[in-house]
């Protein structure tokens, strides 16, 4: 029923929308997408299916080449084995739900059988969802949750070699959303499936992926494990989604950066830092200590006025957000707990100061331009 | 009397009423004239029953042709990027604001015994002006654009996130073409048919331009009772009649729901 796992390469430049991007995903991989909107997300997958002709570019699956523009080699979407599932599930609204599985089964077309053995040939790929029950209805009768595990049933039972999933969960609430991620988990890790999986969800990152790709501005800002990425993100998106503060200077010497603006942080250096060579600083919100003046009996080594641009309140907690730095990346945040909060008076527009031990900084280098 | 902030302005009632009694005065006009005890032989005259029979069945070529020719063209202005698809757009559509009569004559320059194409066909031997094909040309040229333009919309509001999975799923162009971007255009081609029908019945000056005036050959129904009017008022009441429930049949069997469900 499987198809034989094959890796994907990717080389793409679609000058239009930015895109410059290089990456290899191992046969049975999922990749997971991360990015701010407009970072090229949807167009990296319209490339891989051969919706998108790149400017430059190779795509392979395994050994088969899709797109070569050096020699002239498109291979057309319906061709390709490429499968993509959307937010919207888009099941022909015209046909049954067997009808709709059956509708791109490999076997259907090989032996070109009838209408009739729609059902027996999406049988088990509804099994495979848990969607037995819904063969006879009509798409429009479906819930969201039910919708979406029916397109992947759909996808797969083409039997695709490479499988694009776009944010598949964006459009369901949160019941139907974790029944469906587990459904993908099942699927995608049981086949051993070569996946993209564009997703802004953490919780479907943790449950599929096994590697991280962030992408800003259409270039790949970081790659990794998705743990390492999580852990220690390295760019401005990749510390958004991971609740971090990130600070982007230049390393100056062991354990300082320096930002473009002047300031300087301290922290603990990362193996791979050069002097001269781009890197971030990275602490969590809960190193973050906030002050109304700077204090005087303990001094942290980093130390900054900041001004407060919001507060949230999360249980118990409640996290100090900084206005944006002068570069444009999201402000430094700190969680404090509410007696301090309340103790400090805090409210928007007031001018605070952030202390953050040298010992809870890390320094990480970076690509350039990346962060 | 409390208004609730989505009612409409009391004044709105009036001009809206008037303009209703407006469209359907005539109709019943026409129904308070029709000399009933007779309604049914002036109906089933010869002269009248020959222009029924061509109408329903020009009026039935055109609508076919029109989806035979309109669907592709629909759906190429609906998806085309091209620029030469965007400058031709406004040209083709022309026909919906063109004086009928117009088009006639430019039908007769086009096809006609000296037109453009028409000197060709005449010295194949192949006669268009003033015959029964004629007819459904000229129904034909004024009714394209009403189905070409409910169709577009149709087809440009679907856009073709459908075909494109159809397309990942392994589908190619054409069996995309058959299984999904036609039956989920349907409702569109059901509503864009029913108005070309309703055109191509109702079309008048085009079809006397090119096509004439003969009995059984080019006379329709519109034809007919223009001139009936003036040598008997009667039938042509009794065939107006004829043609306002043919009209009307077709509007609310085939195309209420539909129509009301455009856009």
């Amino acid at each position: 029923m499987s198809t034989e796992a094959r890796g994907l390469t990717l080389q793409a430049v679609v000058a239009e929308r930015g895109l410059d991007v290089r990456v290899n995903v191992a046969p049975g991989e999922v990749l997971a997408v991360l990015g701010p909107n407009g970072a090229g997300k949807s167009t990296l997958l319209h490339v891989i299916a051969g919706l998108l002709r790149p400017d430059e570019g190779l795509v392979c699956a395994g050994d088969r080449v899709l797109t070569d523009t050096r020699a002239g080699v498109q291979v057309a979407t319906c061709d390709r084995r490429v499968g993509l599932l959307l937010q919207d599930p888009l099941l022909f609204p015209h046909l049954s739900v067997a009808a709709n599985v059956a509708f791109g089964s490999q076997r259907r077309r090989r032996f070109d059988l009838r209408r009739v053995h729609a059902r027996a040939l999406a049988a088990p790929w509804l099994r495979a969802v848990d969607a037995e029950g819904l063969a006879e209805r009509r798409p429009r009768r479906l819930s969201g949750g039910q919708a979406q595990r029916v397109a992947i049933a759909r996808a797969l039972a083409a039997e695709p070699e490479v499988l694009l999933l776009d944010e598949p969960l964006a459009g369901l609430d949160v019941g139907a959303s974790s029944v469906v991620r587990a459904v993908l988990r099942d699927v995608l890790s049981a086949a051993g499936r070569t996946s993209v999986l564009v997703t802004h969800d953490l919780l479907d990152v943790f449950a599929l992926a096994d590697r991280v790709m962030v992408l800003e501005s259409g270039r790949i800002a970081e790659i990794g494990r998705t743990a390492d990425v999580l852990a220690a993100p390295r760019s401005r998106f990749g510390a958004q989604i991971a609740g971090v503060n990130l600070v982007a200077g230049v390393f100056h010497s062991t354990g300082v950066l320096r930002t473009g603006w002047g300031d300087q942080w301290h922290g603990t250096n990362d193996d791979d830092v050069r002097a001269g060579g781009s890197a971030v600083a990275v602490s969590t919100p809960a190193a973050v200590a906030v002050y109304r003046e700077p204090p005087r009996h303990i001094s942290p080594r980093n130390l900054l006025e900041v001004i407060v641009a919001e507060l949230v309140v999360r249980g118990s907690t409640v996290q100090v957000r900084g206005v944006d730095q002068p570069d444009g990346a999201p402000g430094l945040a700190a969680d404090i707990t509410a007696d301090a909060a309340a103790e400090l008076r805090l409210a928007p527009g007031e001018t605070v100061w952030f202390g953050v031990k040298a010992q809870e900084v890390m320094l990480r280098a970076t690509h350039p331009g990346t962060a | 009397m409390v208004g609730r902030p989505d009612d409409l302005p009391g004044w709105l009632y009036g001009p809206a009423a008037i303009g209703a009694v407006f469209v359907v005065l005539p109709l019943v006009g026409i129904a308070a004239k029709v000399d009933w005890p007779h309604f049914w032989s002036l109906i089933s005259s010869p002269s009248a029953t020959a222009a029924l029979q061509l109408s329903v069945r020009t009026a039935a070529a055109s609508t076919v042709l029109c989806v035979v020719l309109g669907v592709p063209m629909a759906l190429v202005l609906a998806r085309s990027e091209a620029r030469v698809v965007r400058l031709l757009r406004p040209l083709v559509l022309l026909p919906l604001v063109l004086p009928p009569v117009v088009g006639g004559i430019a039908l007769l320059y086009a096809f006609g015994r000296l037109g453009l194409l028409g000197r060709y066909l005449e010295a194949a031997g192949i006669h268009i002006a003033f015959t029964t094909t004629a007819v459904v040309l000229a129904q034909t040229f004024v009714s394209l654009p009403f189905l070409v333009i409910a169709l577009e919309g149709a087809a440009r509001t679907a856009g073709a996130d459908y075909e494109r999975v159809a397309a990942t799923l392994g589908a190619r162009p054409s069996a995309v073409w058959w299984r999904v971007t036609l039956p989920l255009l349907t409702p569109g081609l059901v509503s864009g048919a029913v108005l070309a029908f309703a055109r191509s019945l109702g079309e008048f000056g085009a079809t006397l331009t090119f096509a004439g005036s003969l009995e059984g050959v080019t006379r329709t129904l519109p034809l007919a009772i223009y001139l009936q009017r003036v040598s008997d008022a009667d039938a042509a009441a009794a065939m107006s009649l004829l043609l306002v429930a043919v009209a009307a049949v077709v509007v609310l069997v085939l195309g209420a729901r539909r129509l009301g469900s455009i856009g």
